[in-house]
């Protein structure tokens, strides 16, 4: 895109995952576990665009970090902590965090935690389910799902929190939205005051029930889903998924499905239905002005990058961007930023050199992406 | 070492079927093996531990180069028959996805499969037989 440039300013070869960037090119980077021992980097940039690592902190590994209003707020994939910052945006006691909530449940599986502030003194925070479909027997061809998934109840969804007390469990937080298999990239719309979240959706439709679905089918569908969520809002997974080329809601085949039965109309649709298995890892509402002005306000997506749509090649690896009007979708997504990967097609996920996680914005409206692969930081930037 | 390999595998197959199709074919039993294990792992394997055994980072192991799967062939025979379910440590990393059991399998099937993924992907390790398979099978069913 002419007037656009992106580079690296670092490779810091650890796995980065959510990062927070504030003035004086400090940027705090969470990492999936310690590097070097640190499980949060600190870096500084300099006036040149490039990036090192000054310091580090915490012992715990994972993805979530955020910074609201002098606090900088980072999870395990159990707890979620908060350091005091400084005039000059600094962690203060980096050995001595407030633990805010603790006890959540983490699987093998969809095991991270991110989260995101609102404006009144909410986090929210994603608990992922530990399955892949809530089958009886998890990834196992045919096996049927569990009636009423009752993982549901503490996890597959997005609870809130208070920022601002300590040792919450469960009992003290909201499930703010339920149907959600996993969020990894979310955030709060400033414009509408809403939270918006990006679903991984169900994988091996083919594998587990290959009578109902060919390959192609299960490359492509269901589709990864860009919800709005309002408190109380049920996205419908397990029981439904969506699927991206009928544009409907259908009934999954753990739970009675054939691949054409249309699903309840109790559970949400989503706003954006981008195709299957991209993996979104990344959502930032733009609120800069360095961009041009078709951004301001719209949504960035980083997309991890596909698996399990073999044997097509992987899709995914880049960042899009989906214009917003109003709290809403003003037009259709595009590939913003591409060539992650450093090949022309990945065919198998290891080609990928790297894979775009997290996004975050510059206190100058530069967009900040990382990779989990190499540990990578590019930083994207517009100039008339 | 081709050889010793050929009559091994020969010695395999023949406690089940005496008389092995010899006259026609002058592919080795271990390339047979290797060849169908190539169908089978297509069939079942694939989606996850990708075309080129790379798996996918932090979800499915990878199977080239990997320590488990040049290592016990105990292990492997154990791994695709009960499938995996335990967070552990492999060459450094984690892997969250759940594998299946594969009970659906027959014993040359498993011996296939496993032969092809030790000797396919850059890996070089010794092929698996099905009377090893065959030996944990009946083990695990007293």
């Amino acid at each position: 895109m002419p007037g656009f440039t992106a580079r690296k300013i670092i490779d810091t070869s650890g796995k980065a995952r959510h990062l927070s960037v504030l003035p004086g090119g400090l940027i705090y980077v969470k990492m999936a576990r310690p590097w070097q021992g640190k499980g949060i980097l600190i870096l500084r940039e300099n006036s040149q665009g490039q990036a090192t690592v000054v310091d580090g902190f915490s012992n715990y590994g994972g993805t979530g970090i955020y910074v609201k209003d002098k606090y900088l707020y980072a999870s395990s994939n159990q707890e979620v902590f908060r350091y005091r910052l400084g005039n000059d945006n600094e962690v203060l006691n980096p050995d001595q965090p407030e633990r805010i909530i603790t006890g959540l449940k983490m699987g093998r599986q969809h095991e991270t935690k991110s989260i995101v502030l609102d404006n009144e003194g909410n986090i929210y925070v994603n608990i992922g389910t530990p399955t892949n479909s809530c089958q009886e027997k998890d990834r196992q061809p045919g096996s049927m799902g569990i009636p009423g998934c009752p993982l549901l109840d503490s996890s597959g969804g997005i609870w809130q929190f208070r920022c601002d007390k300590p040792d919450q469990t469960y009992a003290d937080g909201i499930r703010y939205a339920t149907g959600l298999r996993n969020v990894v990239g979310l955030d709060w719309n400033t414009q509408n005051n809403k939270l918006f979240v990006m679903q991984h959706g169900r994988d091996q439709l083919h594998d587990l029930f290959p009578a109902l679905y060919t390959q192609k089918q299960s490359a492509e569908v269901p589709a990864e889903c860009m919800y709005m969520i309002q408190k109380g809002d049920n996205a419908g997974f397990p029981f439904i998924y969506y699927d991206p080329i009928l544009k409907k809601k259908i009934v999954a085949p753990e739970y009675g499905g054939d691949g054409k039965k249309e699903g309840g109309k109790e559970y949400i649709d989503p706003v954006v239905a981008f195709p299957g298995h991209l993996a979104p890892n990344g959502l930032l509402f733009y609120t800069g002005s360095q961009f041009p002005e078709r951004f301001r306000n719209g949504a960035f997506v980083a997309f991890h990058g596909s698996w399990n749509r073999t044997p097509e090649k992987q899709e995914g690896y880049y960042v899009v961007f989906v214009p917003f009007e109003n709290g809403k979708p003003s037009g259709n997504w595009e590939v913003f930023a591409d060539g992650f990967s450093g090949v022309p097609e990945v065919i198998s996920p290891r080609q990928a050199q790297h894979r775009p996680c997290g996004l975050a914005q510059g206190p100058d409206g530069a967009l900040y992406v990382t990779d989990d692969v190499k540990g990578t930081i590019y930083k994207i930037e517009y100039k008339q | 070492m081709g050889c010793i390999l050929g009559s091994l595998a020969g010695w395999g197959q023949s406690a089940k079927k005496p008389v092995v199709k010899k006259s026609t074919s002058s592919v080795s039993p271990v390339i047979s093996s290797t060849n169908r294990g190539k169908i089978v792992y297509q069939k079942f394997c694939l989606s996850c531990h990708q075309p080129d055994g790379g798996g996918v980072q932090n979800l499915n192991p990878p199977l080239a180069g990997t320590s488990g799967v040049l290592g016990s062939k105990t292990r492997l025979i154990r791994i695709v028959r009960n499938g995996l379910q335990e967070h552990v440590e492999l060459d450094g990393e984690y892997y969250s996805n759940n594998m299946p059991p594969f009970k659906m399998l027959t014993d040359q099937q498993v011996a296939d499969v496993l032969t092809y993924i030790r000797r396919s992907f850059g890996n070089k390790a010794t092929p698996v037989y099905k009377n090893e398979v065959a030996q944990l099978t009946v083990k695990k069913k007293k």
